[in-house]
């Protein structure tokens, strides 16, 4: 129950799907999604393998949870070795695409080998076989998910693709579901695209079944509650989306500002979740409404709509309509990071992000990077054919959105990411970024336990492996100060392994807002087979970490890669109420190996591994 | 007193709360598919649609059945498809000009909602009061007194 118990292997090199049967031993070691796609990926996989050979694998995996009542219950994980960093990537998604999977009847889909050809792969309940993809190929997201709904007469299948930057290489391209919803990070669409599998198409109709359905209702209405009673969860993120978090993260100095070299944004308020809402000159708003993924009570998607007077659209109808954005990871990517306080131009960006296929995050951050290498003289008009990248150039952004999204020009070498581009024109230094993949929206020197998040991120740099800001900003489940180091290694590792077990359910981490594992693990209890206790879901989270620590171990990580860039290290911060202060690490990176049960190496001692079960 | 649900698309985000509750309800599973009320986006507008049975009074579902299948429940007003007559002709699928009944093949019978017996789980389940149950003649009020504050030009100001 609650597990479908079925996964499906594709072999694009053969051409073949297979029905084979769940490991549920191991479905009871690391619970299903992120937790047990890993496991199947690590023990399929030599950790060595190029991330864009046909050798590495990449599995789409739904948790026992995706498909329920569950709030939130929509998601599904890409996992594979990343593209941008050569570590062990896991991106999320949600929209509606997890919960078609588990009622197609599917646990995960493994995908294998390369395709000689564009295909891509249509499911409908047990029936799945490849298609000929060739005349989507060099297609947007948008394009190839309304045409295979128009192909197949079915305008209720759920589409996941890649955009065209996946097929051109951009180093962080996405999977995008539903339009708008992706796997994000770490570059999995661009690992799809080397296998010349352009999307997944699926329809379900079996149904989603649970172990205890009286208890399950009971407990997810109880959840469900405490979500609709919660100020952030009940208020604030239906309200302004994560975009609430603009104004209050740039007044505490954390809001990273043009490549990190400043920590609060005079134009923030101009990109906020607040301006959204304001009445435009036209008498029409940004935000067009807010929106939920599958079964989500909280609802903090953003649908927007571009000024139809704004140079990017005038003339251009196509984009006139309503789509996903602006998230507060975008609004500051796209925004504070570049110097760029039009809402408009970001919002236009977001839509390309989406209609092409690749991070936000890392696109606009690696701009950001780009623009200070132009600043400084490291590139010229003459590289970036002729674009002024200078901060503050909305154009040059939205310009270079396109560029990166058709794989042209000088959009190819932004669309390498940071880390290769800073190394590109010889300031290494300049790309904010850990395991090559950028920082997301806080600044490590005004909040501290972020550092030792990014730092210690199984897939590079990352806000969604241990969301500290809950705690030192919003003070969930309870307040620490952001300046301070002490506890923070402690905290660090409870986020760690608490989001790994949650990512694994099959539920989104936004609800650990209002939720502690007291409310989801009676709802996991009652779902599945087996004792689900909250003791029994941390230490599923911490053999996850450890499982995927390892991995990158045996990839070439060492615990040197637990670093930050010197910026933040050594450049005290300029402004707010960090002014003076560096992220102090080394303080607290001892520490946090001492708890996990690592080396000074931050090598898992035998000792920790016999208790985890993972000699 | 009868009631009836009162769909309001604007306070929609599209979760899909209802669907699943509706299918849980009829057919003991999370089903979206087995729901009998759909939700529809309009992506390019930004809208979600709730979309449901009326229970029309004049009902060309019950009146069309050839063997009297579709009956009323006298306590709630629901039009019930009773599955031991339905013999799954699909007339009535055709006579409703909304298109809220509908042929399932793995029962061979139509479905259509029921109003859960008067304690509809589409209306418990919504998050955002999109679908409410109501009496049955205040459908319209909560739309009257939107356009009433719209059109309204007198020296209020705008709230």
């Amino acid at each position: 129950m609650a597990w479908t118990r079925k996964l499906l292997r594709v072999n694009l090199s053969k051409g073949t799907c297979t029905s084979e049967d769940l490991n549920m031993a191991w479905a009871q070691e690391y619970l299903g999604s992120r937790g047990l796609a890993t496991k199947y990926f690590i023990e399929e996989t030599d950790p060595k393998v190029d991330p864009l050979s046909p050798e590495n694998k990449l599995i789409m995996a739904t948790g026992p949870l995706t498909g329920t009542c569950a709030s939130t219950s929509g998601r599904y994980t890409v996992v594979t070795k990343g593209a941008l960093t050569g570590a062990i990537a896991c991106s999320n998604s949600g929209g509606f695409f997890g919960n078609e999977m588990k009622n197609a009847g599917w646990d995960m889909v493994i995908f294998e080998g390369k395709s000689d050809k564009p295909v891509y792969l249509s499911i409908t309940n047990d029936e799945a076989e490849l298609v000929d993809a060739s005349n989507y190929w060099g297609k947007s997201c948008w394009d190839t998910e309304e045409g295979i709904k128009a192909d197949l007469q079915d305008p209720q299948v759920r589409v996941a693709s890649i955009g065209v930057s996946g097929e051109k290489g951009v180093l962080y391209a996405c999977v995008v579901n539903d339009m708008d919803r992706a796997a994000g990070r770490s570059g999995v669409g661009t690992v799809m695209g080397s296998k010349n599998l352009k999307a997944v198409a699926i329809r379900g109709t079996k149904g989603v079944r649970v172990e205890d359905p009286a208890q399950f209702l009971e407990a997810t209405n109880a959840g469900k509650a405490v979500l609709a009673e919660n100020p952030v969860t009940g208020q604030g993120l239906p309200t302004y989306g994560t975009q609430v978090l603009m104004n209050v993260i740039n007044e505490i100095g954390a809001m990273p500002t043009r490549n990190f070299r400043e920590v609060q944004f005079e134009g923030a308020a101009n990109i906020s979740g607040e301006k959204m809402h304001e009445v435009r000159a036209d008498g029409t708003k940004n935000l067009t409404t807010n929106a939920a993924c599958y079964g989500c009570t909280i609802a903090c998607q953003r649908v927007s709509t571009v000024e139809r007077t704004h140079y990017t659209v005038k003339d251009r109808p196509e984009y006139q309509g309503a789509s996903g954005g602006l998230e507060y990871e975008a609004a500051w990517s796209l925004g504070s990071e570049c110097g760029i306080d039009d809402i408009e131009a970001l919002t236009f960006a977001n839509f390309i992000c989406n209609e092409q296929g690749y991070d936000p995050i890392s696109f606009g951050a690696t701009v950001g990077a780009a623009m200070e290498l132009f600043e400084i003289g490291a590139l010229t008009t003459e590289q970036t054919g002729g674009i002024e990248l200078k901060f503050g150039n909305a154009k040059a952004l939205t310009d270079l959105a396109e560029m990166v999204g058709r794989g042209e020009g000088f959009g190819l070498e932004i669309g390498l990411g940071s880390a290769r581009l800073c190394e590109k024109y010889g300031h290494p230094e300049l790309s904010m970024s850990v395991k090559k993949q950028e920082f997301p929206a806080y600044d490590a020197r005004g909040v501290q336990g972020m550092g030792l998040t990014y730092a210690t991120s199984n897939r590079g740099a990352c806000h969604l492996r241990s969301y500290t800001i809950a705690s030192e900003v919003l003070g969930i489940p309870e307040k620490t100060d952001p300046l301070v180091t002490d506890g923070k290694a402690g905290l660090v590792m409870a986020f760690q392994d608490a989001t790994a077990a949650v990512d694994s359910s099959g539920l989104c981490i936004f609800t650990t807002f209002a939720w502690s594992l007291e409310d989801i693990a009676p709802q996991v209890n009652a779902a599945c087979e087996g004792d689900w206790s909250v003791e029994k879901m941390l230490e599923v989270g911490e053999r996850i970490w450890n499982m995927e620590r390892q991995y990158n171990l045996a990839a070439g990580f060492t615990g040197k890669d637990d670093t930050l860039p010197q910026r933040l290290l050594k450049d005290a911060a300029k402004t707010g109420p960090a002014k003076g202060k560096v992220n102090e690490l080394g303080k607290m990176l001892p520490e946090y190996y001492q708890l996990r049960g690592w080396d000074a190496e931050g090598v898992p001692t035998g000792d920790t591994l016999n208790r985890l079960g993972l000699s | 007193m009868q009631k009836a649900l009162n769909i309001n698309p604007d306070k929609c985000t599209g979760c899909l709360q209802c669907e699943v509750a509706c299918s849980m309800e009829h057919v003991g599973e999370f089903n979206p598919s087995k729901s009998r009320i759909k939700v529809f986006k309009f992506h390019h507008e930004g809208r979600f649609v709730p979309y449901t049975c009326t229970q029309c009074s004049e009902a060309w579902c019950m009146r069309s059945c050839p063997v009297e299948a579709i009956t009323v429940d006298a306590e709630t007003g629901a039009k019930v498809v009773a599955d031991s007559a339905c013999v799954g002709c699909k007339v009535c699928t055709i006579s409703c000009p909304f298109g809220t009944v509908n042929y399932v093949p793995d029962t061979g019978k139509v479905a259509k909602c029921d109003l859960c017996g008067g304690d509809p789980k589409c209306a418990s389940a919504c998050p955002t009061g999109a679908i409410t149950f109501v009496d049955a003649e205040a459908t319209g009020l909560e739309k009257m007194r939107a356009w009433a504050a719209k059109t309204d030009t007198g020296t209020a100001t705008e709230a």
